[in-house]
């Protein structure tokens, strides 16, 4: 399969304005999930409103939330693709310029120590832009997450030692769900990476918090940390916005990779309430949108 | 617990009667600040022209599209998404815009600290809670961006905003030292506890 850049650039901008407009299915589900659970007078609240958000962003067309995020762009190469690298990139971030210029949307991006923003949802090594292998034939799939701050901001990573053990991993995630509280947007996808290095462990934390709500970690040791966590979290009483209830997180996901013998890292990643994300798969068949 | 509906600017008066758990409806004027705005104002010492006297401020920084200047965007921008940013990155400018700038009302999400509750108790304000991610909502409580101030800082710009009902916000910290977050705060403490221990974990 040939890769048409035209189309990629084009489903960079899309992505970008899709992401900020129509929350996945299984994020409104969630939502709903929330709703029928939650028996705290404000948290009921706070819900029904976001519930009703949902519905004014799709019937005004406009954005759920103002935070534009940084864009990141995650693209996934299956077997048999013909595609040149550095122009895959380039083309993403020209469809990212464009989506900021041509909706317009706000610029959050900046230099870091000058703070001059581009107005471009870009900048050095922004958008981020990631790229993976699949074993599928003839198929690139980007997946887009405009990653909001006040949940990014919620991100803290420890080099535990082996003698602290899995309960160090727990007492960390709860620990930090506690002092993030109300400022990541609760209720959030608590993303936690188990393992790894320092930045590969940072790294599975964001995709453990961007993973589709229902979906469950496959290594059956994250899985049944989930579902630990999970309840321990929603057992805390920070509840939507930090004000109260059960509503803290729809769920934490866990991802794993191998580490060293010397090392026992956790990270922890938060998605917030307008949990965000949209993909384009590109097949010979043409260009297909969804979550 | 009541329902208040305030035109701003507002008095002292009309705040302090306000306790955590009340809704307001908020109408006349808003203004938008953000992170960069304030640290322009109170670190870098610029002015604003604007008067904040009574006023209320929220954490923001909106989408904007540029247009030419007509009269219902005379500021030369029309609302693309107003939303609110998480509040507590900007604690410590709350007892500045209270005391140098008269400001009243701080709307935003995730509530402020303690030097933030203490300045409503001594000088006369009140943080009002909004629902973080629910910008499309908020966008609709506003009927125009009438004006706006430092833009070399676009879009954490000092934003002027007219209102139509911008509410309802929830009463989150008010003039009297009392604060929900405090609150949950305490009591999830106790709920921490408990899950550690009910995972094995000796704290």
């Amino acid at each position: 399969m040939k890769v048409d850049l035209n189309a990629i650039e084009e489903a960079a901008k899309t992505l970008y304005i899709r992401a900020l407009k129509i929350l996945p299915d299984d994020v409104k589900s969630g939502f709903n999930t929330l709703v029928k659970q939650e028996q705290h007078p404000t948290g009921q609240r706070i819900l029904a409103t976001m519930v009703e958000n949902i519905s004014v962003a799709e019937e005004t067309n406009n954005l759920l939330c103002q935070d534009t995020g940084i864009p990141i762009y995650n693209i996934t190469i299956g077997r048999g693709v013909d595609v040149d690298g550095y122009e895959l990139k380039e083309a993403i971030r020209r469809g990212c310029t464009r989506a900021t210029k041509e909706h317009p949307l706000r610029s959050s991006v900046v230099h870091p120590i000058t703070r001059i923003n581009e107005h471009t949802s870009g900048g050095r090594r922004v958008p981020v832009i990631s790229v993976d292998f699949c074993d599928e034939p003839e198929l690139l799939i980007i997946d887009m997450v405009p990653k909001g701050s006040g949940s990014e901001n919620g991100s803290f990573l420890k080099m535990c030692i082996p003698a602290d053990g899995i309960n160090g991993v727990k007492k960390f995630v709860i620990d930090k769900v506690m002092e993030a509280g109300g400022k990541v947007c609760p209720p959030t996808i608590v993303g936690v990476g188990v393992g790894g290095t320092s930045d590969l462990c940072t790294k599975i934390a964001k995709l453990a918090a961007s993973r589709p709500l229902g979906s469950v970690c496959d290594d059956a040791e994250g899985a049944k940390l989930e579902r630990e966590l999970s309840e321990a979290v929603n057992s805390l009483g920070i509840g939507a916005q930090g004000l109260g209830g059960n509503s803290t997180a729809f769920a934490v996901h866990v991802e794993t990779a191998a580490t060293h013998i010397t090392m026992n890292p956790v990270a922890v990643n938060i998605m917030c309430n307008s949990a965000r994300r949209a993909q384009a798969r590109f097949t010979p068949s043409g260009v297909e949108y969804g979550f | 617990m009541a329902h208040y509906t305030i035109e701003m600017p507002c008095s002292e008066a009309s705040i302090r009667q306000l306790k955590i758990g009340d809704t307001v409806t908020l109408t006349g004027w808003l203004h938008g600040i953000r992170d960069a705005t304030q640290i322009h104002m109170f670190d870098k010492g610029r002015q604003t022209k604007f008067d904040l006297n009574g006023h209320a401020v929220i954490h923001t920084a909106p989408n904007v599209r540029k247009v030419e200047p007509r009269d219902d965007c005379p500021a030369g921008y029309e609302i693309v998404c107003v939303g609110t940013t998480t509040s507590m990155r900007m604690e410590r400018f709350t007892s500045p815009l209270m005391s140098r700038e008269g400001v009243r009302i701080i709307i935003g999400k995730g509530g402020l600290g303690e030097e933030s509750r203490n300045a409503f108790n001594c000088i006369g304000g009140v943080y009002l809670a909004i629902v973080g991610g629910t910008a499309a909502l908020e966008t609709t409580w506003i009927d125009q961006l009438t004006d706006v101030d430092m833009d070399d800082l676009n879009p954490e710009s000092l934003w002027k905003f007219k209102l139509k009902e911008f509410g309802p916000l929830l009463v989150a910290m008010d003039s009297h030292c009392q604060s929900m977050y405090d609150e949950v705060q305490a009591s999830a403490e106790q709920n921490r506890l408990k899950a550690l221990e009910r995972m094995g974990i000796s704290v």
